[in-house]
């Protein structure tokens, strides 16, 4: 691709600033949609354009739009920028260096499902980058783009920034809705689902921050010219967050499906420890683990599934072969565990559990017996709990067992728990833990 | 009192939030209130409960259920460093264990002098920048034995 969709500052010095936004398309959209178009012909674009959501469900954009009931008021837009799972940190860079992008896309959506109110969720460990955010909001009032009759047309639309303050959970849809009433984030039980009962129980879009920037290209060049990207089914381009170890870790914006994981572990410049890629996590700690022979897959939705991974949120995660998968699972488990937010028993006991048989193997003392005991806890949790999280923290366990069972074998033979390494890592866990709450 | 002190910060936060929602402010309140106090005391709780409409119980289990509000009073200086697995594949964990030998304290723990805490913290979002901290909120790439007490050195 010549020139980003979405990162475009990477193409043009400032387009943080709205002057250098504008003289670059920016608003052009809102104009359009404003002053040439009905909210449910934007929506219609939306729709045949087949945008699908980035923060990792991949739902259809334009779908979901449409659930949202028109004789029901008032609608509101929520904008999930709690961006939290390891690995991820695309909507970091949106927001922080193109926002009016996130902005225009929100407004859109706004006009689209008839809201006149969209709150921005930040996660409060994004205050900085949310203070870029704020700047560009406070430029697009004083410019008349957001407030009272805009342009002149008598529609009326208010954009709010609220910040979380550090809670995994709150970037699951109806946790965040909770969060953003004044309580603690735990989530609903669905049905009803926020497009009917949402935000003060009424009608509620939530979109992840790259689906709505996104959305401004495509109202200005229409279905056509997005679907020129991608395969049939997933059209457009996608960021794709790389880390780990590789030479050239960085925010990558691709076409869906046209390249393999291979080409994008060379885009970012391979191997950075010299040693062999023995894996890739491709949508954070919660994805099935994917071992390199299958690193020839295209990166869609279908393909991903077709190996029985996921494209997700597109954070891809390179392990290379000093890996040993008991300790990366670990880790994960540790996340989940501290993250669970505990309404659920199977998940707030099971991530207990789970870390805990971890914390056995990692000390020197774990055996056999108490790796098979993880398929036992994990059927405890699958199918059993409100939201996703506490079978996101199984598939780690799931499927480092599936793909390197050897590691848990090789780990437990060759001795390798209770190493100085392992022990201070355990120590600082279970101290800072306590401290903490 | 926070009314007093912040009466147009107030007004403002709650300006964001329909009229009769006013429980939605409860969480950039706390935030203001642990700017004032340093942490959310059983002060600063009562004062926000006051404000939205809550009571106490409910705003102390806000409190207890996200991890940056401080239950206890904290460092003027917050160093908060990632250890999660991205974060951890280019050296976090021995990354952390030096802050801790520089500072002479645990993770989770205040330098005697109540000028420093370090924290070992969930992802940041910003994994292409391991090893990685927030110190006071704003973040710090790329981090290495030299640039931390660099950090440490600035903070003073």
């Amino acid at each position: 691709m010549d020139k980003h969709v979405l990162l475009r500052d990477e193409d043009i010095p400032n387009i943080h600033q709205l002057d250098v936004y504008t003289q670059n398309d920016g608003y052009a959209a809102w104009k359009k949609a404003l002053t040439s178009m009905k909210g449910e012909e934007v929506l219609n674009v939306v729709k045949d354009s087949g945008l699908r959501g980035r923060g990792g469900a991949g739902f259809p954009t334009g779908l979901k739009w449409s659930f949202i009931p028109k004789d029901i008021f008032p609608k509101y837009v929520t904008v999930n920028c709690d961006e939290s799972e390891p690995g991820t940190f695309k909507d970091h860079q949106l927001i922080r260096s193109n926002p009016h992008q996130v902005i225009e896309g929100t407004a859109l959506c706004c006009y689209a499902i008839g809201s006149n109110l969209a709150y921005i969720y930040c996660r409060g460990e994004f205050s900085e980058p949310g203070k870029a955010l704020q700047k560009a909001l406070d430029e697009a009032y004083a410019a008349g783009l957001l407030g009272k009759n805009i342009l002149g047309t008598g529609y009326n639309l208010d954009i709010q920034l609220h910040f979380g303050a550090g809670a995994y959970i709150c970037g699951e849809e109806s946790a965040l809705l909770e969060s953003l009433e004044g309580n603690r984030g735990q989530p609903r039980l669905k049905p009803p689902f926020p497009a009917v009962v949402g935000l003060y129980g009424k009608p509620t879009v939530i979109n992840n921050v790259e689906t709505l920037a996104n959305v401004p290209p495509i109202i200005l060049n229409g279905p056509a010219w997005y679907k020129q990207w991608g395969t049939e089914r997933s059209p457009g381009v996608k960021l794709f967050s790389v880390s780990g170890h590789v030479k050239k870790p960085d925010n990558y914006e691709l076409p869906l499906g046209k390249y393999t994981i291979q080409d994008l572990l060379d885009m970012a410049g391979g191997s950075s420890t010299g040693r062999p890629i023995k894996a890739v996590l491709p949508a954070g700690s919660s994805s099935p683990i994917i071992p390199a022979a299958n690193f020839g897959t295209k990166m869609d939705y279908e393909a991903m599934a077709g190996i029985g991974s996921v494209l997700g949120s597109c954070s891809f995660i390179f392990m290379d072969e000093s890996v040993n998968m008991v300790w990366a699972a670990r880790k994960m488990i540790r996340f989940f565990k501290h993250e669970s937010c505990g309404k659920c028993t199977p998940c707030r006991e099971g991530t207990y559990w789970a870390l805990s048989i971890y914390d056995k193997l990692l000390s020197g003392v774990g055996t056999m017996e108490d790796v098979n005991l993880l398929a036992d806890v994990n059927k405890q949790i699958i199918g059993k709990c409100f939201c996703p999280l506490g079978e996101f923290a199984t598939s780690s366990m799931t499927f480092t067992l599936k793909h390197f069972k050897k590691d848990y074998e090789d780990f437990i033979a060759q001795k390798m728990g209770g190493s100085k390494e392992f022990m201070a890592e355990l120590n600082r866990d279970h101290h800072a833990h306590t401290l903490a709450h | 009192m926070l009314k007093e002190k912040y009466a147009a910060e107030i007004a403002a936060i709650f300006a964001k939030y329909p009229p009769e929602r006013k429980k939605s402010a409860t969480m950039p309140l706390l935030s203001l209130a642990q700017k004032e106090y340093g942490y959310c005391s059983d002060e600063a709780i009562r004062e926000v409960a006051d404000l939205v409409g809550s009571s106490p119980t409910d705003v102390k289990g806000v409190v207890g259920f996200y991890t940056m509000y401080y239950e206890k009073p904290v460092g003027k200086v917050v160093i908060d460093v990632c250890d999660d697995l991205p974060c951890a594949l280019k050296g976090a964990d021995g990354f952390l264990s030096m802050c801790e030998r520089r500072l002479g304290i645990k993770a989770g723990e205040t330098t005697p002098d109540g000028k420093v805490t370090l924290n070992a913290v969930m992802c940041l979002a910003a994994c292409d920048h391991a090893p990685l901290a927030q110190v006071n909120g704003e973040y710090a790439y790329d981090l290495d034995e030299a640039k931390f007490d660099e950090l440490i050195e600035k903070s003073k």
